[in-house]
């Protein structure tokens, strides 16, 4: 069909503008009909540079494989050698990142830490303390001590396994906790000695240090405490990790765990979510950057979480010089986060109602915020939080946890090696510029790393 | 290594120019039982000493102290016959930690319960984030002090710098001196019956002789606890 003059005037104007898309629209009609920015759940929704830029080369003639299926590949990670009486001994490099209690339910807390026990692994604690539930299930648990300090106590810190101190988070590095007033119920309330209901904004900073000198002492604080006995963590938010790391380890911490910008957040400010900080793969380089120069690579351990999903990315992260990761919105997919039904008594039951009426669908929720998730992830209403049973959700997290794993060793034995520690940054290449030029790892078929070497 | 009793006294003494921090601090952890009285000289400044105590014993430190002296307190009486560094008694549980000079930043910052007595002034961010402890400050208190302060009571003796009380949220604090300037949602409200009696109580545990009659109260105007677009609140 030719285009008639008229046929092209209809075309061009219905031209969509890219500046002013209709996602650029709809944020401005809502910013222009509240007054407020937008507060969600979990990451950065926009595409990033990311672990999937990278492949492993695997075996050839120059390197021999492993058996997949009769050669062992070890998996055991060991964290916190360095000044610690008690290191952290997991059977798997594969942890499960701090969540809150508030944030998730007392239920779930419980199904992460049979899972993690099942698994040889370790949990955290977050910006609520530390349940009951979670301790009693947990083998492992790591006891954060946040700006907020909600809960925080010297007799959970006696009871931790280590202890972490939180900077920042890679949703919000620079932004405090944040928990909407539905979350408050009377037991959230109680820990954290709020007012039921409040809209709560934790703090961004702690109350009683400041710098880097100051955190040299408070964690001499908290080994006095422990009698030196257990490993200390520094988690920073991707932001300068290049120096956060360096700065951390002066300080004294025996374990650093770095979170890219994809990292989840129970709530946070959109902005916040997608406009501060740097993507994982960006963070990983110039954390081990940081810890080579310091030769404290092996001796400090590094944990690197923030959009990690598969075993290939556990692998890539290892590779690039982690020693463990850390899972925060793949455990709460595991759970059935997004899902269109959730099952109780053996049931599948339709979530769909329930999504609808939070505006949203199955597949697109972020609205963990509200309290009201659909299938009982990120709640602390009585109904909704039944629909999680501990039972069920241990298992399917362990079961993610366990595939994982396969797919990590599945990727070390291809590469030839007999511990996925092994795996090292010569067995990666980039498929795009921009990964080859933040992971500092040639481009594919080249040997160009871009700003070392020339094509 | 031990410290030395003094068979009259009962008072086991320890010496930080020859014992260190860590043994002393694993003594007051391990070796101690309700009703020991334990003293300690030459503290020079050392950081988080005393820190994590969990028995009702007496410890008297002679000096002055660094960072985070009797730390996470729980039962313990805590006396330091001198300065306290930055951040004394920080989240404390229980038991009293009395500083008989002046005390630095964040003192008493997240303490859930017991009593803090500073018999000089203290610096910025006292009782930041205060969780239900009480303090009692003899002198006057730093510009932020009560930032965040959840529940718990801070009396005051002399004057507060600015933003007093910023974003409080159940905590009351009285003040007996001027306040340079209130923080963001915190304002004076009118002193009870009840109020009296919890200053004349505070006062009299700490050892102050101030007519509860002199002080201000400042609350929390609640006004920051909901998300508000109307409010013009900066978030
Ligand atoms: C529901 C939820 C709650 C969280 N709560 C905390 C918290 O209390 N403290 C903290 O340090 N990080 C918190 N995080 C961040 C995680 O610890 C972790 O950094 C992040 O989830 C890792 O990225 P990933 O979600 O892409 O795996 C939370 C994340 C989620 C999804
Ligand atoms: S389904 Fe639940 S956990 Fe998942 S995004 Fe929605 S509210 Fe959050």
């Amino acid at each position: 069909m030719t285009a008639s003059p008229d046929n092209v005037n209809q075309r061009l104007s219905l031209e969509e503008s890219w500046g002013y898309d209709r996602r650029m629209m709809n944020y401005i009609y809502n910013a222009a009909a509240h007054g407020l920015y937008e507060i969600r759940g979990l990451g950065a929704k926009r595409k990033l540079p990311h672990f999937d830029d990278l492949v492993f080369l695997g075996a050839s003639l120059t390197r021999y494989p492993l058996e997949g299926y009769r050669e062992k590949c070890l998996t055991k990670t060991i964290l916190g050698t360095r000044f610690a009486k008690k290191p952290i001994e997991l059977d798997i490099p594969i942890t499960i990142a701090g969540m809150s209690f508030g944030s998730l339910s007392a239920n779930v807390k419980d199904a992460l830490g049979r899972a993690a026990t099942a698994m040889g692994t370790s949990t955290t604690t977050g910006d609520g303390g530390m349940t009951q539930e979670e301790r009693q299930s947990s083998k492992t648990l790591v006891y954060q001590c946040l700006p907020s300090r909600y809960g925080f106590n010297p007799d959970d810190v006696r009871k931790a396994d280590a202890i972490e101190i939180v900077i920042g988070q890679g949703a919000k590095p620079g932004g405090g906790g944040m928990l909407l007033g539905q979350k408050i119920n009377p037991r959230v309330a109680e820990m954290r000695t709020l007012p039921e209901g409040v809209d709560q904004r934790s703090a961004c900073r702690h109350p009683d240090w400041t710098g880097p000198d100051d955190l040299t002492i408070k964690i001499q604080e908290l080994r006095e405490i422990t009698d030196w006995e257990k490993p200390i963590y520094v988690k920073v938010g991707a932001s300068r990790p290049y120096n956060d790391v360096k700065l951390a380890v002066h300080a004294g911490a025996d374990v650093v765990v770095v979170d890219g910008m994809q990292g989840g957040t129970a709530a946070t400010q959109s902005v916040f979510i997608e406009h501060v900080g740097i993507p994982t793969l960006a963070a990983v380089r110039q954390a081990v950057m940081a810890l080579e120069e310091m030769e404290m690579k092996g001796k400090v351990q590094l944990i690197v979480s923030g959009g990690v999903r598969t075993g290939a990315d556990v692998a890539k992260a290892i590779a690039l010089g982690a020693d463990a990761v850390s899972i925060g919105q793949g455990v709460l997919f595991a759970l059935g986060c997004n899902r269109d039904s959730y099952i109780q008594n053996g049931e599948h039951h339709s979530a769909v109602d329930d999504y609808t009426a939070l505006g949203t669908a199955p597949g697109y929720c972020h609205h963990c915020h509200t309290g009201q998730c659909p299938v009982g992830v990120t709640t602390q209403d009585a109904v909704l939080e039944q629909r999680l049973e501990p039972e069920m959700g241990a298992k399917h997290v362990k079961n993610y946890l366990q595939t994982l794993t396969m797919e990590l060793t599945t990727i070390a034995r291809a590469a030839g090696k007999q511990n996925i520690h092994h795996l090292e940054r010569e067995d990666l290449v980039a498929l795009t510029i921009e990964a080859a030029a933040m992971a500092q790892l040639p481009l594919a078929g080249t040997n160009w790393i871009p700003g070392q070497s020339s094509f | 290594m031990d410290g030395v009793m003094n068979p009259t006294t009962n008072i086991i003494s320890f010496d930080l120019t020859t014992t260190s921090l860590r043994d002393v601090n694993h003594y007051l952890h391990h070796q101690v039982s309700p009703g020991n009285h334990i003293d300690i000289h030459h503290p020079n400044g050392a950081h988080n000493l005393a820190v994590g105590l969990q028995e009702a014993i007496a410890v008297d430190i002679h000096g002055h102290t660094g960072y985070y002296a009797a730390g996470m307190n729980q039962l313990a009486s805590v006396t330091i016959h001198g300065n306290a560094g930055a951040g004394v008694a920080e989240n404390m549980m229980s038991g009293r930690v009395h500083v008989k000079g002046f005390a630095s930043v964040s003192a008493g910052a997240s303490a859930q319960g017991g009593l803090l007595v500073i018999d000089g002034d203290a610096g910025l961010r006292c009782g930041i984030s205060l969780k239900g402890g009480d303090i009692v400050v003899g002198g006057s208190v730093g510009s932020f002090s009560a930032f965040m302060a959840q529940a718990g009571h801070m009396v005051i003796c002399g004057d507060a710098g600015d933003a007093l009380g910023d974003s409080l949220y159940e905590a009351v604090l009285y003040v007996r001196g001027n306040i340079k300037s209130l923080g963001a949602d915190a304002q004076i409200e009118p002193m009870t019956e009840d109020d009296q009696a919890i200053v004349a109580n505070l006062l009299e545990q700490a050892g102050f002789s101030h007519n509860p009659n002199d002080f201000q109260r400042v609350a929390s105007a609640r006004q920051l606890y909901h998300w508000n677009a109307d409010a013009k609140q900066d978030y």
